[in-house]
């Protein structure tokens, strides 16, 4: 077997622990590309290590990896189990990030299948396997079908076709270079639609950002120096929803601690230990640990004391804050405001009661507006969540990157071509269009050639 | 006399058959209708082009004629795509209509083991769905141990001019007209074909001076890897360009009723080229094109013939004369020829192996337009590894397939006998997966040794070949080796390269992957004395080292695949888990290969999976 494999193997489901089981004969070259820890190429067969899967340092989840050698494992091939903690959308960013890195998506069945055909089951259960992978097909590609429709499959499609008609061109211009009426394409006239084929697979992306909140709710942490009112803020919005407060021990970073409901969209409150955390001796928020807080979530609830003036380390922060979705909420409306309003400039800000309940509703709306949830959820739209896709995506903007490089050093246009043919099938491979010959087709109707 | 092959059919496809199979060794006779329609071109004047002139480089390589006959029959060399990439550039030949067939023959007649003989073949002689030999419309048998057609066009021919059907070949010769029911008859599945050819001009009668002149490339090149090109660059002969005009377009509106294709015949079956259609096809699919390219070539230096490229039709003669009188400067131009569209038979081609015999009579092989492709070279090639793959058959030796990262040829016919064909097929470099590796400039490397393994390249040859990869493997390391550093004395002559400043030292090899570095700017610092066609191999190799190193890796997850064989008695009914689409497919075209199943449309990864897990069940003692 050639391919490294790798499909989360555990059912998805809230709070379960997901395994990734990753196999092939690149299995541990690849997860130790994404893992920190300890250098897996060294770890002896058959040991389960602690560590984190990073993405260019940045910490995407804690994990517990199982790093077996062949020949003793399931598919007899190298594989490698990723425990991960940190809930669906982070296994399935940990999933995105092994197929980024040289991983193929298994087909359905496929670590069965390779099982059998390297000899680790039984020759009698052949049957077996082939109706696993028949019934695996089936129900995979109903799902397949089900996460691109509408709106992104639109978008791929549009953006294949631009692609096409630009490839056409070019492959015309090869195979009759002396058609003078026919425009030749030049290097320059990529400039263009690269930055177009960009701006859309950002856009798809993005779209798919949205899906992953729809499904997983938005990660929100409150900060704020004590006394302020966090916990009056927290208790507040979790009364009025009348939200589960659970507790859920565990290694993982990041602890939900409330789940607040939002016109159908999960809030999911982290870290709310510091929020409770008594120790008001010291008069500080802690610049750093806020920041580490700030980092994880999608959205960052800042709590102000109408009442003080906004002190040096709350105007650090708010500088931070700046390319972060957040609100700044000033508690304590009813007293004397001592806030210098220009200091907030550029910042979403609104004023509440915790204590009495007031401004909540102009909370939970501001937070609907960040997140354009009025429209996510009136389109009633199929977004794009599946790590196949988006690795699908990211590997076309390494392509995309690819043309930038072979640009500068001059490569003639039919060298470049070869990353933009290579996007048009990646693209293709995400709404399940790969048809034969449909760029000589194109081709042949784009162009007027003959004999 | 005792044939160990017969080859049916003197065109391209039928000529390198024959000259494979006796320079292999082999007793070899060509049936033709007419001899003196041996390697004739009766369609346009020219040999090679995009993708096809890389075919004719392949086939010299291998060690067919195609390539030195019309190295030596060219009246205009022209380097196609010249200020492209190297992937693309591609060589194509005016070549001169009599001396073409008269240097083919020479070739042929050169070899003792080669009878041509003039007849007519109806049928075969098949035994045990075998073949034995073939029956002459006489009556009369010619065993055989293997038997090659290369019919082209001619069988069951109707040339097609506006609302008459004409039971002929190309230029009025006779067609074949049993041996395509015979064909039937043995089970084969038989399909119609139609292309069309334009006007001839008589070139006395043209005013040239309302044209534009377009001339060869002023560089010598050859097809050939074994010719010194030397001849005349000044006395090439110019095509010239024309377009079509509102008049010429009003009268083919008017009477787009009298083509046969356009309601002028009401019975026509035959489906024609998407690439090549004829002019009023154009004028119908793209109304809003305001003129057409045409191009007027030579055809000879010895007669007075102009072809129209881009003028093909079937409209009656009267038409046409006046579609031909709207051109600017053949206002009083005087037609030769009339143009005509024909319909022909072919055998539909996933019925073919990958070495060309036929699945369900063996030791019968087929090339060319009979498989359904289009134009000389996609013929020729064809016909080359038809004659090996006959020879290699009648020898109990395995068959010679090239994959489809080795040479166009292996992409040819792979594309036909696992995708078949909808129309006439054509070659184009859009087809080729890795066409990067796929250069004019790298053919002898990639296939020469093949042509030596199996007897058509001489000793001698092969030696230079030899010789030329050891110095392109020695230069290429000493590139590595050898370092220039940024001092003094150096930096001036860097800065009249026109290049970004040097702050380390840096090997050549690495220099020379800066656009504007060539081997020559770079000869004060190297000892390197190379052939310009060996220095430009290795600025190639080095230039495009990157994107080569992509497509080879890419190539070889293929080939992984191409590894795993399907054995010939599968029984597909037997999978049950099959999709029935894919069942179906599988059924027809037989794959040898479990990459060649995958490649088949309709056949999904589930299903090549499942085929995967039955191959193991059921054959697990030979795969593994």
């Amino acid at each position: 077997m050639e391919d490294t494999i790798a499909a989360i193997s555990t059912a998805l489901g809230v709070g379960a622990i997901s395994i990734i089981r990753v196999s092939g004969k690149d299995a541990i070259k690849i997860v130790n590309k994404i893992f920190k820890g300890k250098d897996l190429e060294k770890v002896p067969s058959h040991t389960i290590h602690y560590g984190h899967i990073i993405n260019n340092e940045e910490i995407v989840d804690e994990v517990l990896i199982s790093v077996m050698l062949s020949p003793k494992t399931f598919t007899t091939e190298d594989t490698v189990e990723i425990n991960c903690h940190g809930g669906i959308a982070t296994t399935n960013k940990v999933l995105e990030l092994l197929l980024v890195n040289g991983c193929r998506l298994a087909e359905a069945g496929e670590f069965t299948k390779r099982a059998f055909l390297n000899g680790r089951i039984d020759l009698t259960q052949a049957e077996g396997v082939m109706n696993l992978i028949e019934a695996k097909t089936e129900s995979s590609r109903a799902l397949a079908l089900n996460q691109v429709d509408g709106k992104v499959s639109k978008l791929v499609k549009d953006l294949r076709q631009e692609i096409l008609e630009v490839l056409a061109n070019i492959e015309v211009n090869i195979d009759y270079p002396e058609y003078e009426d026919i425009e030749v394409f030049t290097n320059e006239m990529l400039f263009p639609m690269l930055t177009k084929i960009k701006k859309a697979i950002l856009k798809i992306l993005n779209e798919s950002e949205n899906g992953k909140i729809l499904q997983d709710g938005i990660k929100t942490c409150i900060i704020g120096k004590p006394n302020v009112g966090k916990s009056s803020l927290l208790n507040s919005l979790l009364n009025e929803e009348k939200a589960i407060v659970t507790d859920i021990e565990g290694t993982t970073r990041d602890i939900v601690e409330g789940k607040i409901s939002l016109d159908g969209v999960t809030l999911n409150i982290i870290d709310t230990a510091g929020i409770r955390e008594t120790n008001d001796v010291v008069e500080s928020i802690g610049v750093e640990k806020s920041r580490k807080m700030m980092d994880e979530a999608d959205l960052v609830l800042f709590v102000l004391n109408n009442n003080d003036e906004i002190n040096s380390e709350e105007k650090k922060i708010l500088d931070s804050l700046k390319n972060k979705t957040h609100i700044v909420i000033i508690n304590k409306k009813d007293l004397e405001s001592k806030i210098n309003l220009n200091d907030l400039d550029g910042h979403d800000y609104i004023f509440i009661s915790a204590f009495k309940n007031e401004g909540i509703d102009d909370l939970k709306d501001k937070i609907k507006e960040l997140f354009n949830l009025e429209q996510i959820l009136t389109n009633d739209m199929t977004y794009l969540t599946s790590a196949r896709s988006i690795s699908l995506l990211k590997q076309s903007l390494e392509s995309l990157n690819d043309i930038e490089s072979g640009l500068k050093q001059e490569y003639p246009i039919d060298i470049l071509e070869i990353d933009l043919k290579n996007i048009w099938n990646k693209l293709g491979e995400i709404i399940g269009e790969t048809y034969e010959e449909e760029l000589i087709d194109q081709l042949f109707s784009q162009f007027c050639l003959g004999k | 006399m005792n044939y160990e092959i017969i080859v049916v059919g003197g065109g391209h496809a039928g000529c390198e058959a024959a000259y494979s199979c006796s320079k292999i060794g082999h007793n070899t006779l060509l049936i033709t209708g007419n001899i003196k329609n041996i390697a004739d071109m009766p369609c346009n004047p020219s040999i090679g082009g995009s993708a096809k002139g890389i075919v004719v480089r392949e086939i010299d390589a291998l060690g067919g004629v195609m390539g030195k006959v019309a190295d030596r029959s060219q009246i205009q060399m022209k380097m196609l795509n010249s200020a492209k990439g190297p992937a693309v550039q591609a060589l194509r030949a005016q070549a001169d209509k009599i001396t073409y067939p008269k240097e083919m023959l020479k070739e042929l007649n050169s070899i003792d083991k080669l009878e041509i003989k003039e007849a007519m073949v109806k049928d075969l002689i098949v035994e045990d769905n075998k073949v034995k030999g073939v029956i002459l419309e006489d009556e009369s048998k010619i065993y055989a141990a293997a038997v090659i057609l290369t019919t082209g066009t001619y069988l069951k021919a109707d040339i097609l001019v506006g609302d008459t059907r004409r039971r002929e070949g190309p230029h009025g010769e006779l067609p074949s007209n049993y041996l395509s029911d015979n064909l039937k008859k043995l089970g084969f599945k038989i399909i119609r074909l139609k292309t069309g050819t334009p006007q001839r001009i008589d070139k006395k009668t043209i005013d040239f001076s309302k044209t534009k002149i377009e001339k060869g490339s002023d560089e010598h090149y050859s097809f050939s890897f074994d010719i010194n090109p030397t001849y005349d660059i000044e006395k090439q002969v110019p095509c010239h360009l024309v377009y079509t005009t509102p008049e010429t377009h009003k009268i083919i509106n008017e009477n787009l009723n009298k083509s046969s294709m356009y309601g002028g015949l009401d019975d026509i079956k035959g489906v024609g080229p998407r690439y090549c259609p004829s002019i009023e096809d154009k004028i119908v699919r793209f109304k809003d094109k305001e003129r057409h390219q045409l191009f007027l070539e030579p055809e000879s230096l010895y007669y007075d013939d102009i072809y129209i490229q881009g003028f093909s039709t079937s409209m009656p003669y009267d038409v046409q004369e006046k579609m031909v009188h709207s051109l600017p400067g053949l206002e009083n131009a005087k037609i030769l020829k009339y143009a005509y569209a024909i319909e022909y038979d072919a055998i539909y081609p996933t019925q073919l192996k990958q070495n060309l015999e036929t699945k369900i009579i063996e030791n019968l092989f087929t090339a060319g337009q009979i498989n359904g492709t289009s134009g000389y070279e996609e013929a020729a090639c064809q016909g080359l590894m038809a004659g090996i793959n006959a020879c290699l058959k009648i020898e109990n030796k395995e068959p010679f397939i090239l994959k489809r990262n080795e040479a166009y040829i292996g992409v040819l016919i792979d594309d036909l006998v696992t995708k078949g064909v909808r129309d006439p097929y054509r070659l184009l470099t859009s087809r080729a997966e890795y066409r990067l590796l796929l250069r004019h400039d790298n053919a002898d490397l990639r296939l020469r040794e093949y042509g030596y393994k199996y007897g058509l390249i001489d000793e001698d040859r092969y030696q230079k070949l030899v010789e030329k990869k050891k110095i392109i493997n020695d230069s290429i390391n000493y590139l590595k080796e050898t370092k220039i550093t940024p001092k003094k004395e150096v930096l001036p002559y860097l800065e009249k390269l026109n290049t970004a400043a040097l702050k380390d030292s840096i090997t050549l090899y690495d220099f020379l992957k800066r656009p504007e570095i060539t081997l020559e700017k770079l000869t004060p610092f190297h000892n390197l004395n190379l052939e310009p066609n060996i220095a430009k191999q290795i600025e190639i190799e080095i230039k495009y080292d990157g994107y080569i190193k992509k497509a080879m890796i890419e190539a070889e997850k293929l080939n992984n695949l191409e590894k795993k064989n399907i054995p010939n008695d599968i029984d597909y009914d037997k999978i049950k888990n099959l999709a029935s689409e894919a069942k179906q497919k599988l059924k027809e075209v037989k794959p040898t290969t479990v990459a060649q199943a995958a490649r088949i449309s309709g056949v999904n990864p589930a299903d090549i999976s499942i085929l995967m897990v039955y191959l193991k069940k059921e054959y697990a003692h030979e795969s593994r």
